[in-house]
């Protein structure tokens, strides 16, 4: 068991002007699942391309050492074919493509160049059968969820004869539920043999499965240890570098009048006739408080959240929307914007930012207008007011004329903050703000929460983190199947009483 | 999938100085992105001018570089913004020819007056314009099939109003939009060797040397005032000096040649126009955001369909524009007008700078871009090259200048 299968030494990587990894070491032993944990940036997704060949040999500085034998690879099929995988946080199935085609691309199951269908479908539902996935291998992947997708992407990973697998943040897409399948899964692969490296933010994780944990710092090793010696304290200090007693600012809240209701909310699904998504939901939020809604996957959060803005999602939509103890009316995006809504998407690259823009086009894309005199914008009014926004939001950019999709999460994060900040909200809805952020921006972003908060605005945090919710929310509703099942004041809350509402009426709800 | 890295895996937390080895060397590459179109357009322009032992840069050849283009550089405007918004029109070129043929029946056989008959004719083209943005933009269908129907529909159109006939001739005043110049109205100056040329072209030319002179210094100032990065001072004269230079030179040779074409006045205000328009106006801002990320931009409240529907209604009115200018040019309204216009414009728009998942793009950049395509033209049939090389040379000009951009985002992506 302690024989090493992996050792990387003296890994030094740097891209022009930055030195991404500096001097790595990591020791992985056989048959372990070994986390690597650290701040965005921090250089454990590089050090993972470095592993499987993404950058090349010569690339980098330092030496790869593979089941005793020296690992010079040129791209990901030499570290494939030594039985090294990786599977990327942004899952790359081919959604068209059936689970079993998927699994076997690159790679088809074929007899003198015509592929075996028999035989690839056989093959597929065995691999389905060890990562205890329940489908039919011709199933379409796009009529997967994300965390059945990830099984597929591990199947075809046990489909190539892996002996080293590695995962990028497996869990940050999945509820808790299939998060929990998943780290099952790992350690049945452990118990096969199969040595596991796994980066994550989720740190409760880390602590529940992981044997060994290697700590990344500014592109530096930190410290490799056994988790036994390891708590959820004390790896966020590693990681930070310095101890945080507090992972949330403290914030004193002063709540005051209702500022906005809504009552009887009722949204069906766009795509599928007559399903109901969320049903009859109501809730208050009121000046100065930051409001939680917590619920699994698939509750209808998001579907609530984009619906009451503007009815950017859902069909067949009804119900009442009070500001100010007035009803209005939202037909459109401009509507709710205009009434004083903001709402930050849970996906900010595919729905929050424009990547190839600037910063500061992109702060100002939600109110554009407000810059503009008869339809002209003042380009250098833009760049002061982004500019602020860099120094007050503490955007890490060399300028508002940074590119946006260069910027780290925790950045790209508050980017997405300014632009709504910018529109001059009532209420904002933020949806998973933290979503793939490192801990220290995270820390960030409640800051600017708890000052908005205090600045008299109305703030709905939609997060899967439980502990996020308890420790930033004043109150906290529960949705589960599209239905509002309690709401709980944070002194009264705890993560155990939040699950039990959250799984309530599930049954009657399907 | 992608060998390029993802933002999130090699994003820094911490802002890199620019005084760091590294930067300059990717301001270097994002300057050679940028100012690529401009330099490849000198070299071409050298190239010819040495094949053809100066003849290239001859007033007279200069002034027919303008005209014969003019009307593909007005598409090409139209065809910026389309491909800025993530689409695509494939049937300007039937536009062109079924505008053509309505201010054709209008101007010659109806005896309109050429003002109204010019308005109606825009105004056709805005309703074939609103008729394709209608179905891409509220209906939903890929811009490129629906402007694929456009191209036989309009073509179809075309044939039935004017059978297999031409029609012709068109009014002066049309003509001379087309193919004409601005009178001496100021008599002539000698310029020593260079014999006599037009005073009022060249005041014109002094007019906007000077207008450009003086928005950028007012620009730089305010960028300045407000602390952002401009460029050295240095920097910043070379190029304005460049551009009065060849700005003063194609003026010089007009003047020595039969003056400004209207054409190109025409012109110099569609790209002032539009590039104002497309930088500065709320409107322009919001093309870029649409094109950039569609579902970013409706999630702030970007109309989106109204923009990509009157972005397709502007393509309409400058078809027609050129479409106008194409039958004066050849006095006629003829039923193969405007053939293949439509892969010319698309070439320019790209060639110039135009990414094929929108979102970027310059209205200057697709004149340049029109502007190579036009040069290598006109200079290949000045050596007498046959028609197959210069279809032969304009593909792979096109093909190399997306290569080009397709491989210097690729370093940058790489260089992070």
């Amino acid at each position: 068991m302690s024989d090493t299968i992996l050792s990387m030494r003296g890994i030094t990587k740097t891209f022009p002007g930055v030195k991404a990894l500096s001097d790595v070491n990591l020791a992985v032993l056989r048959g372990e699942i070994h986390a690597i944990c650290g701040e965005n940036g921090a250089g454990k997704s590089t050090l993972m391309k470095v592993l499987s060949g993404v950058y090349p040999y010569g690339d980098y500085e330092g030496d790869i050492t593979f089941e005793g034998e020296p690992c010079r690879f040129g791209g990901i099929r030499d570290s494939e074919h030594r039985g090294i995988v990786i599977i990327h946080q942004e899952l790359a199935l081919a959604s068209n493509l059936s689970i079993a085609e998927n699994i076997f691309l690159g790679n088809e199951q074929a007899t003198r160049g015509f592929i075996d269908w028999n035989k690839t479908n056989a093959a597929a539902a065995e691999l389905l059968r060890r990562v205890g996935l329940d489908e039919n291998p011709v199933t379409q992947v796009l009529d997967l969820g994300v965390g059945k997708q990830q099984l597929v992407e591990i199947a075809k990973a046990l489909s190539k004869e892996v002996r080293l697998l590695i995962l990028d943040e497996p869990t940050a897409a999945l509820n808790d539920e299939d998060s929990a399948h998943l780290l099952d899964l790992l350690r049945g692969l452990r118990e096969e043999g199969i040595t596991c490296v796994i980066i994550s933010h989720k740190l409760n994780e880390v602590l529940a499965i992981a044997d060994t944990v290697t700590i990344l710092r500014d592109g530096r090793t930190i410290s490799t240890t056994p988790v036994s010696d390891l708590t959820e304290d004390k790896i966020i200090s590693g990681m930070v570098g310095r101890d945080l007693n507090h992972r949330f600012p403290p914030h004193s809240p002063s709540v005051g009048e209702e500022i906005f209701r809504i009552e009887d909310w009722t949204v069906h699904s766009p795509t599928q006739h007559g399903r109901l998504l969320v049903d009859k939901a109501s809730l208050t939020l009121n000046r100065g408080e930051i409001v939680g809604l917590a619920g699994l996957m698939g509750a209808g959060r998001t579907e609530l959240a984009m619906s009451v803005f503007g009815r950017a999602y859902g069909a067949n939509i009804s119900g009442k929307i009070f500001k100010d103890g007035k009803e209005i009316r939202l037909r459109s995006v401009r509507d709710a914007i205009r009434h004083g809504i903001a709402y930050a998407t849970e996906d900010r690259k595919r729905y929050g930012l424009n990547l190839i823009e600037d910063i500061k086009r992109n702060i100002s894309a939600a109110a554009l207008g407000r810059l503009a005199r008869g339809g002209w914008v003042d380009d250098n009014e833009e760049y002061r007011v982004a500019d602020g926004y860099r120094t007050s939001m503490n955007i890490k950019a060399p300028s508002v004329s940074s590119i946006a999709g260069k910027l780290s999460g925790g950045n790209q994060q508050k980017v997405v903050l300014s632009k709504w900040i910018f529109t001059d909200p009532d209420v904002l809805i933020l949806d998973e703000p933290t979503r793939g952020i490192d801990v220290g921006a995270k820390y960030e972003i409640y800051t600017i929460i708890n000052r908005l908060a205090d600045q008299g605005k109305a703030v709905l945090v939609i997060s899967s983190e439980l502990p996020e919710l308890l420790g930033l929310c004043d109150r906290i509703y529960t949705l589960s199947a599209g239905r509002i099942t309690g709401v709980v004041p944070r002194a009264e809350a705890t993560q155990e009483g939040l699950m039990t509402l959250m799984t309530a009426g599930q049954e009657a709800g399907k | 999938m992608s060998l390029a890295p993802t933002n999130a895996d090699l994003a820094v937390d911490t802002s890199p100085s620019p005084a760091e080895s590294g930067s300059s060397g990717r301001r270097f590459s994002i300057n050679l992105r940028q100012s690529g179109i401009y330099i490849a357009f000198a070299l071409i322009v050298l190239l010819f001018t040495i094949l053809t032992g100066g003849d290239m840069l001859a007033p007279q050849n200069i002034s027919n570089i303008i005209v014969q283009n003019s009307y593909i550089l007005i598409l090409a405007i139209g065809m910026i913004l389309v491909i800025i918004a993530g689409h695509i029109d494939l049937s300007v070129g039937s536009i062109v020819a079924a505008c053509g043929a309505v201010s054709g029946v209008l101007m010659v056989e109806h005896h309109m007056a050429w003002p109204i008959a010019l308005v109606i004719t825009l105004l056709f083209g805005a309703v074939i314009g609103a008729w394709q943005g209608y179905w891409v933009a509220y209906f939903g269908i890929p811009a490129f099939i629906v402007t694929l129907a456009g191209m036989l529909l309009f073509r179809a159109i075309t044939l039935s109003i004017l059978g297999n006939r031409g029609i012709g001739p068109f009014p002066d005043a049309v003509r001379t939009l087309s193919n004409g110049f601005t009178d001496g109205y100021l008599g002539n100056v000698g310029l020593g060797a260079l014999g006599g040329a037009d005073l009022f072209s060249l005041l014109i030319g002094l007019v906007a040397v000077t207008g450009l002179i003086v928005t950028q210094w007012r620009t730089r100032a305010g960028r300045a005032r407000y602390g952002q990065a401009v460029e050295p001072v240095w920097v910043f004269v070379a190029k304005i000096v460049v551009a009065a230079v060849v700005i003063m030179f194609v003026i010089v040779q007009l003047a020595r040649f039969r003056n400004l074409p209207w054409v190109l006045v025409l012109l110099a205000g569609l790209v002032l126009g539009y590039s104002l328009m497309a930088n500065k106006s709320v409107f322009g801002r919001q093309i870029y955001a649409v094109g950039g990320n569609l579902q970013a931009a409706t999630l702030s409240g970007v109309r989106v369909k109204s923009i990509i529907f009157w972005i397709f209604v502007n393509m309409g009115v400058l078809s027609a524009l050129a479409g106008i200018i194409f039958a004066g040019r050849l006095n006629q309204a003829n039923p193969t007008a405007g053939n293949q216009f439509e892969l010319d414009a698309i070439a320019a728009a790209f060639i110039g700078g135009a990414a094929v998942q929108g979102g970027v793009g310059k209205v200057v950049g697709a004149i340049t871009g029109g502007l190579i395509m036009g040069v290598i033209n006109n200079g290949m049939s000045l050596i007498g090259a046959p028609s197959e090389r210069v279809m032969l040379v304009k593909g792979a000009v096109l093909l190399a200048a997306v290569a080009f951009d397709v491989w210097t985002k690729r370093r940058a992506g790489a260089s992070r």
